[in-house]
């Protein structure tokens, strides 16, 4: 699946849409330590947190996440927005848990 | 790629976490353009973004050099900080001193240096207590 297939099927709030939303999307990755993130994050991944800071733009980044999702409603800060635009990088939002946000993308992966 | 020497400088500002993992990101650009594998560019990205970031959580900044040859990517990351008292103790998977605002950001894992070492081929940490902390990674092409 697409990133911007993603974008379609999953009711999730576009932040940002990045450059690379033909982007395929590997799995989802659940983690908010960032450290542990940069170190396991598979490339490709499409990574859901509850971190909504610069530097998880920053490891996105780094690591070659394919897209960032803000899960439980978390929001994201004003340098951090501005670093998506800068970066490109797609950033979606839901309210919905951590887990139930992964298994979405998980389920619309193997639908 | 040719056989030049490259040679990139970076000065990394202390306490700035806006600006925190530019160099990096910077570095991760210029190999990509250079044409180097994408595995390699990913490795260096990793580690140098974790070295970054201890400089300026851990320390007061610092400088960052990265020399590209044909046989290796060499990052030196030099700091003048309180430096590091137990190297073995600090390279463990879990160990931190990060305080309380830093980890609400999302570190403080304790995972930054045992991905320095996982992620390069070579890695060496020179410290003096309050005089400063040279690490040294090298990525083989
Ligand atoms: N440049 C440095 N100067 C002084 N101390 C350092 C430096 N780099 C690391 N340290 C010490 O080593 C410890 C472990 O570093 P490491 O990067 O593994 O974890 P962390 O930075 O605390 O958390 P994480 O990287 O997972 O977010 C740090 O908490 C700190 O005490
Ligand atoms: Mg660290």
């Amino acid at each position: 699946m697409k990133v911007s297939e993603l974008i379609k099927k999953c009711s999730f709030n576009v932040l940002n849409e990045g450059e690379g939303s033909d982007r395929e999307i590997l799995a989802p990755y659940c983690c908010d330590l960032l450290s542990i993130a940069m170190g396991r994050m598979p490339a490709d991944s499409a990574w859901v947190t509850v971190m909504g800071n610069i530097n998880t733009l920053a490891v996105a980044t780094l690591a070659d996440a394919s897209c960032i999702i803000l899960a439980e409603g978390s929001k994201l800060d004003e340098p951090a927005l501005q670093k998506a635009k800068e970066q490109g990088i797609t950033v979606l939002a839901t309210e919905l848990p951590i887990f139930d946000a992964a298994l979405m993308i998980y389920q619309e992966q193997h639908a | 790629m040719n056989n030049d020497i490259i040679v990139m400088t970076y000065e990394v500002p202390a306490d700035d976490f806006t600006r925190a993992g530019e160099a990096s990101s910077s570095v991760k650009g210029k190999l990509k353009k250079m044409g180097v594998n994408p595995d390699i560019v990913r490795k260096v990205a990793i580690a140098m973004y974790e070295g970054e970031i201890n400089m300026v959580i851990h320390a007061f900044g610092g400088t960052i050099d990265v020399i590209v040859s044909p046989e290796e990517i060499m990052m030196i990351l030099k700091d003048q900080g309180p430096g590091i008292e137990d190297i073995e103790l600090a390279m463990q998977a879990g160990y931190s001193t990060a305080p309380d605002n830093i980890r609400s950001l999302g570190f403080g894992a304790g995972m930054g240096l045992p991905n320095m070492k996982r992620y390069t081929d070579d890695m060496k940490i020179e410290s003096i207590l309050g005089v400063g902390t040279t690490v040294t990674m090298r990525v083989s092409m």
